[in-house]
């Protein structure tokens, strides 16, 4: 079984990392639906392909959280991306292959990717 | 949904929008009796005898955003199209259970998928919540409690990716064990 002195161990490096981290501004938030019609499109995954990537890459200052329904249920699984002084980016039918693409081009250079948001497929 | 760990997500998901503190989650696999039992219980805000009525109502929400509840209804559909049921109790200000009963082998019973996955993901989402997860086949019973693990980790969050793949690593153990015992 995984052992408890391992956890003992996990804690005590994520204590110094906590520390580092503290002195940052506010950072991005990913916000992804997590009702009944955001679970049913798909949006376990593709929240769990966020935190993944985000680890895997170790982009710094980004959270991601989940809302409720937004009204917009064909279009789930939805995710909204607010960076801090940017306006809302919000994708639409968002799948786990799309997400390395988002990180990388969105979180960590700052280009929302056009062709996956919500204003794209309603075009 | 395509697999009942999404229902028990979904369910949970309700639980948090109600507040709860404590979520439980039971999966029950008895060979025997062909019976397989999902049950999400929570200490939250409860639902009145009227609400709890139009909620055994298919279709009735409080949400703003759509017309209709989905979740609930949902579940019943599933529970219902492998021979079984979905029954709800509710008190205000005690909490709510929602237990869903599906025949073990019936062919249209959906598989239960990655319980794992669901349990990961709600703690990720709410590392505040303390959740139970009791899974059991045939008698042999795995149990994993959040709030086992606070004590452990002082004020580091449950939600830190290390600490996450601990608690992956250690829940995907407890199941793989159940299952290959069966
Ligand atoms: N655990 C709970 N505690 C308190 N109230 C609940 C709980 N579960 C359901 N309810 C009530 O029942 C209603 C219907 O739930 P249901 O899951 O079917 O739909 P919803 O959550 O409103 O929307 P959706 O699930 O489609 O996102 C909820 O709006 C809420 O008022
Ligand atoms: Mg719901």
């Amino acid at each position: 079984m995984k052992s408890i002195a391992e956890l003992q161990a996990i804690r005590d490096k994520a204590r110094e990392r906590i520390a580092v981290r503290d002195g940052a501004q506010d950072g991005t938030r990913v916000v992804v639906g997590m009702a009944t019609c955001g679970i049913a499109a798909g949006a376990r995954s593709v929240m769990n392909a966020f935190v993944d990537e985000i680890a895997k890459r170790h982009v710094e200052h980004v959270a991601v959280v989940q809302t409720g329904c937004i009204g917009m249920c064909q279009f789930e699984p939805i995710v909204e991306v607010l960076a801090p002084g940017k306006e809302k980016v919000t994708y639409g039918k968002v799948t786990p292959e799309m997400v390395a693409k988002i990180v990388t081009d969105h979180l960590v250079n700052g280009n929302p990717v056009a062709e996956y948001t919500v204003a794209n497929l309603m075009k | 949904m395509l697999e009942l760990s999404l229902n028990v997500l979904d369910i949970a998901q309700n639980s948090v929008v109600a507040g709860a503190t404590v979520v439980e989650l039971t999966v029950t696999e008895e060979t025997a009796r062909n019976r397989l039992t999902l049950t999400i219980r929570d200490n939250g805000c409860g639902m009145t005898p009227e609400q709890l009525a139009r909620v055994r109502d298919p279709f009735f929400t409080t949400r703003t955003t759509r017309k209709v509840g989905m979740g609930i209804p949902l579940f019943r559909v599933a529970a219902e199209a492998a021979n079984g049921s979905l029954d709800i109790e509710s008190e205000q200000g005690v909490g709510t259970t929602v237990t869903a009963l599906f025949e073990l082998r019936h062919i249209d019973r959906m598989p239960l998928g990655d319980m794992v996955g669901t349990v990961t993901t709600l703690i990720r989402l709410n590392p505040e919540l303390d959740i139970v997860y009791r899974h059991t086949v045939d008698g042999e019973e795995f149990a994993f409690d959040t709030a086992s693990l606070r004590p452990i980790l002082g004020e580091v969050s449950l939600a830190e990716s290390e600490v996450m793949e601990w608690i992956t690593a250690n829940l995907a153990e407890g199941v793989t064990a159940l299952n290959s015992q069966a």
